[in-house]
């Protein structure tokens, strides 16, 4: 193998699991530290700058991060180390609860108001349409006000927020947190929100002279049942994601005794929630998949049952029984899941008889479309063959030049952290194009990497590995959750719990660094790794190379990090990244300083002078 | 050395030996000598040979003196039987073990300065008697504890860190081994795991008094130009004799090798000791022509290294004074006071 060129951003990047998987790539090992340390605002500020919405994301993310956290693979295996305890879910690895940590920032943080941007004195006399106040639109203005553009955001709900005002319940997101989130958006200063302005068409926007168009109108249309007896049970059958607007925005605060939600998404789970909470007595999800295909993420499926909610899986809705002008329940075909050669899963009936579920109401979250029945077609922006804008994957820019889209209305349904991500980068390439510079050509993120030796023994970061298991986040009374829409569940780490989950990280940023001239091949390092991650051997094309390591490679899609040709015996050092816990040992093992322990910082760039051209100073 | 334990977690791929003990059961504390120390290396090695051998740590003792070699024990092997004895005289404590309770395995762990100075004739006679141990001398040249003088192996002529030259002779511990009758005799290197790996294991498996000399680099007082037991130094003047491959009985013996390039020498419990041959004429079964392939290398400045010698009987002290099969510490009263009759047996056969 070549050696590994550790200087391209991306190589210690991908070692640091959870920033990489993280859309918006925020620095969780960094923050994590910062919480562990009592730095609450510190943290959040580092989250607000990377994913602008760290109290919200805190509580609803979908949290790629979590499958991506070392931490998993590094309990694997070490069943002593993950003894039975009363109080813990078990003995599963499980990463570390980086999402329930950004709430522990957010939480506790003191007043950071004087932190955040403010509009500039000078304005740049550019003008940005935002249409839809979500979470892309919001990060649009929020990059872009503080360099002096002005932003206008079309919202047509009283209030800005979009999905995440709309769509995620109360009781897992309290309103005061979508509030004080969206105002630090808003207090920058040049940015308007017309709330309560339905956009009905684009070239409406056009007429009025904006320097560019961001669209972020999410995927607004629930896909709808077509069963028979759909159309005469139409008053008790609702389309997920608009009764959980109507709910949200008080219109609807009573539901059916007995209730049926259709669909396995997260979507799905929180309109369960919801139904108990609005007088359903008897609420059930009804999934055509199996339990573990369901699309929503394993929590929010634990979560629901944890309520008393129980999933019925591989049941395909085939009618609505009407009787009396009334619907009174639904048939389901019970299926099951058939691989073909390709591994293709279909769903085939199993013969059975049809069963029957009695209800008042059903809840269809069988997935969300993209509408954009305000576009006109010929606009400019170019539409696909599915219904879809025409949009570039690096610059977010349509066929029309001045009209970007981002989060959900670009490329189908994500989830938050991905709209901002796009948001982001939509911002960029705005930014950009009125720098007069080639969009497409983006700078790399800026790097830092810095020794974090302090003394012989001493590092800048706790290496000692903290052995303890993930720790539950605390839940409200049930009593009290399941009457009161509006009182959130999850009571959040306090202080002490979220130090001890701060402890589980193994700060992945805080790198491995070799200087093979530096090094004598004394082995201390080999000897020393409790993971056995380190090897010095001949040197190999990479798939034999793996195979010649002190311990298996379990997961080719981690790294090896590979040296240059050592001075005296020829041999290479490969450090496999899998389950390196970053104890930094074979740096404190090391005579020579070969191996030293170095915090990686990423900063990501985002619209501003960092992603122009650097300018000449006039002399 | 490090502040922090280990962690306990481990790679998840660990696995347990037959004997039920993954390799991190045979770790003991986390070292205190100096980042780099060659002992370090040689605990490793220990550690990965018991576990490659499936051996019940409890039926371990591990013996030393004083000096940063003898430190190690604490370092390796943390349930198993350990005593550290007074400078120089481990050899003896370990005969008497060895006496009380033949069924343990002994492993003495030494120094250049507890075996070739304060110790040279403890060590001496518990070669010749022929004790049945692993007798691991981790020499490096010099007296680390004591900030790098000279110890009485280090080559005449050869630098300290502070640029005085080596005045006396070496004390040569292969050749006394040799000379004594050892009947295993290795010397390694402790930056080479692949080769110390396999004759630890053998020596372990060795029915009789099992000399490895280990030269093992002290980073911190002789790790410089014109030391004869640096890194650099010993990499560049290795003179390996042959690479051993310790085979268990179990195992199939798969690899092919031309004539005359392998050795395969048959054990007492049915393993195989598998000699890759390195040195051309290099016969590990005949002493007196390896005692004088060591001295000429030597004389020319090379380390040889590897299986030097290996007896073709193997024999120990306990055969040689008739000693019963039965551990003396498990003997009891039945057996040691036999009673008067016997006693009349005896005195009759005395007159």
């Amino acid at each position: 193998m070549k050696p590994t060129d550790i200087a391209h951003p991306d190589y210690f990047h991908k070692v640091v699991d959870c920033q990489w998987a993280c859309p918006a790539h925020t620095p969780v090992p960094e923050y994590i530290r910062l919480i562990a340390a009592g730095r609450y605002g510190d943290a959040y500020m580092v989250n607000w700058n990377s994913n602008v919405f760290p109290g919200i994301l805190g509580r609803t993310c979908d949290r790629p991060c979590e499958p991506a956290c070392r931490r998993g693979r590094v309990e694997e295996g070490n069943v002593e180390i993950r003894k039975p305890v009363a109080h813990e879910h078990g003995t599963q690895p499980e990463p570390v609860a980086i999402c329930r940590l950004k709430r522990v920032a957010a939480d506790n943080k003191e007043d950071i108001s004087a932190r955040l941007p403010k509009a500039p004195k000078q304005k740049n006399g550019k003008r940005i349409a935002c249409i839809g106040g979500g979470p892309a639109s919001l990060t649009v203005a929020r990059d872009l006000a503080p360099l002096g553009y002005d932003i206008t955001i079309y919202e047509a709900d009283p209030k800005a927020g979009g999905f995440m005002r709309s769509q995620v319940p109360r009781f897992r997101l309290p309103e005061a947190v979508i509030d004080e989130e969206v105002g630090y958006i808003t207090g920058i200063g040049n940015i308007e929100v017309k709330t309560g302005t339905r956009v009905d068409s684009l070239k409406k926007i056009l007429a009025e002279n904006y320097d560019a168009v961001f669209v972020g109108t999410g995927a607004p249309r629930g896909r709808d049942l077509d069963v028979p007896g759909r159309a005469e049970a139409a008053k008790n059958v609702h389309l997920g994601i608009d009764w959980l607007a109507s709910v949200s925005f008080g219109h609807i605060d009573k539901i059916g005794k007995r209730v049926i939600v259709l669909g396995g998404g997260n979507t799905a789970m929180d309109c369960c929630r919801s139904a108990k909470r609005l007088g359903g007595e008897d609420v059930k999800v009804i999934v055509r998949s199996g339990y573990e295909e369901m699309k929503a993420s394993p929590w929010e499926k634990e979560d629901a049952i944890e309520e008393g909610i129980p999933i019925l899986n591989f049941l395909v809705p085939k009618s609505c029984r009407v009787e009396n002008g009334k619907l009174t329940g639904m048939s389901f075909e019970k299926v099951k899941a058939e691989y073909d050669a390709k591994g293709k899963r279909n769903l085939v009936p199993t013969g059975e008889a049809e069963q029957f579920f009695e209800c008042d109401d059903v809840l269809v979250a069988i997935g969300q479309e993209n509408a954009f029945p305000w576009i006109e077609r010929d606009a400019g922006v170019e539409f696909d063959k599915w219904n879809m804008p025409v949009v570039d994957k690096v610059t977010f820019q349509s066929t029309n030049p001045k009209v970007f889209f981002g989060g959900d209305s670009a490329f189908g349904p994500k989830n938050i952290i991905w709209a901002v991500a796009h948001g982001h980068e939509a911002a960029v390439s705005i930014d950009k194009m009125f720098s007069g510079e080639e969009m497409k050509d983006r700078p790399l993120p800026a790097v830092t990497v810095i020794s974090q030796k302090m003394g012989i023994h001493e590092w800048s970061y706790d290496n000692d590995i903290s052995a303890a298991l993930r720790n539950k986040v605390p839940w409200q009374d049930q009593k009290l959750t399941l009457k009161n829409i509006k009182v959130e569940v999850e009571l959040g780490f306090d202080a002490k719990a979220g130090f001890a989950e701060a402890q589980r990280c193994l700060n992945c940023d805080v790198q491995t660094v070799f200087a093979p001239k530096l090094c004598i091949e004394c082995d201390a390092c080999v000897d020393i790794c409790p993971m056995d991650c380190i090897t010095f051997t001949e040197n190999a094309e990479e798939a034999e190379l793996r195979t010649q390591l002190t311990a298996p490679s379990l997961h080719p899609d981690q790294d090896l990090y590979v040296s240059e040709k050592l001075r005296m015996t020829g041999r290479i050092m490969a450090k496999d990244e899998d389950v390196c816990l970053h104890c930094g040992l074979c740096a404190e093992r090391c005579p020579t300083g070969a191996w030293d322990m170095q915090k990686y910082l990423i900063k990501m760039t985002h619209a501003g002078p960092g992603c122009r051209k650097p300018q000449r100073k006039a002399a | 050395m490090t502040y922090l334990a280990k962690p306990k977690l481990h790679h998840p791929s660990l696995a347990p030996n037959a004997a039920g003990y993954t390799r991190r059961d045979y770790e003991g504390k986390i070292s205190t000598l100096c980042a780099g120390c060659g002992h370090d290396s040689i605990s490793a090695s220990i550690i990965q040979a018991c576990w490659e051998l499936d051996i019940q740590p409890h039926r371990v003792a591990k013996l030393s003196g004083i000096g940063c070699s003898s430190k190690t024990p604490d370092y390796f092997l943390g349930n198993s039987h350990g005593f550290n004895s007074v400078h120089g005289r481990m050899p003896s404590v370990l005969t008497g073990a060895n006496l009380a309770n033949r069924d343990l395995l002994y492993l003495g762990v030494s120094g250049d300065g507890d075996s070739a100075s304060i110790g040279l004739g403890q060590f001496a006679h518990c070669i010749r008697r022929g004790v049945n141990m692993v007798y691991i001398v981790e020499n490096n040249g010099v007296y680390g504890l004591t900030k790098g003088q000279f110890s009485a192996t280090a080559t005449k002529g050869s630098k300290s860190k502070r640029g005085v030259l080596n005045p006396d002779e070496p004390v040569d511990l292969v050749g006394m081994a040799l000379l004594l009758r050892a009947t295993f005799v290795a010397r390694a290197f402790s930056g080479d795991k692949k080769q110390l790996v396999p004759l630890i294991k053998a020596a372990i498996k060795h029915p009789g008094p099992s000399f490895i000399d280990v030269i093992s680099p002290c980073v911190a007082f002789n790790n410089h130009e014109g030391s004869t037991k640096s890194y650099d130094y010993v990499r560049q003047h290795n003179a390996a004799v042959n690479r051993l491959d310790f085979i268990e009985s179990r195992e199939e013996i798969t690899a092919d090798y031309a004539p005359g390039e392998v050795i395969n020498i048959a054990q007492h419990d049915g393993s195989q000791l598998r000699l890759r041959k390195l040195a051309a004429d290099y016969d590990p079964t005949d002493r007196i022509k390896a005692m004088n392939h060591v001295q000429e290398r030597a004389a020319a400045g090379e380390i040889v290294t590897g299986l030097l010698y290996l007896a073709s009987e193997a024999a120990d002290l306990h055969q040689y004074i008739s000693t019963v099969d039965t551990p003396l510490n498990q003997l009891g009263t039945k057996e040691l006071c036999p009673g008067s009759a016997a006693l009349e047996k005896i005195n009759a056969g005395l007159r």
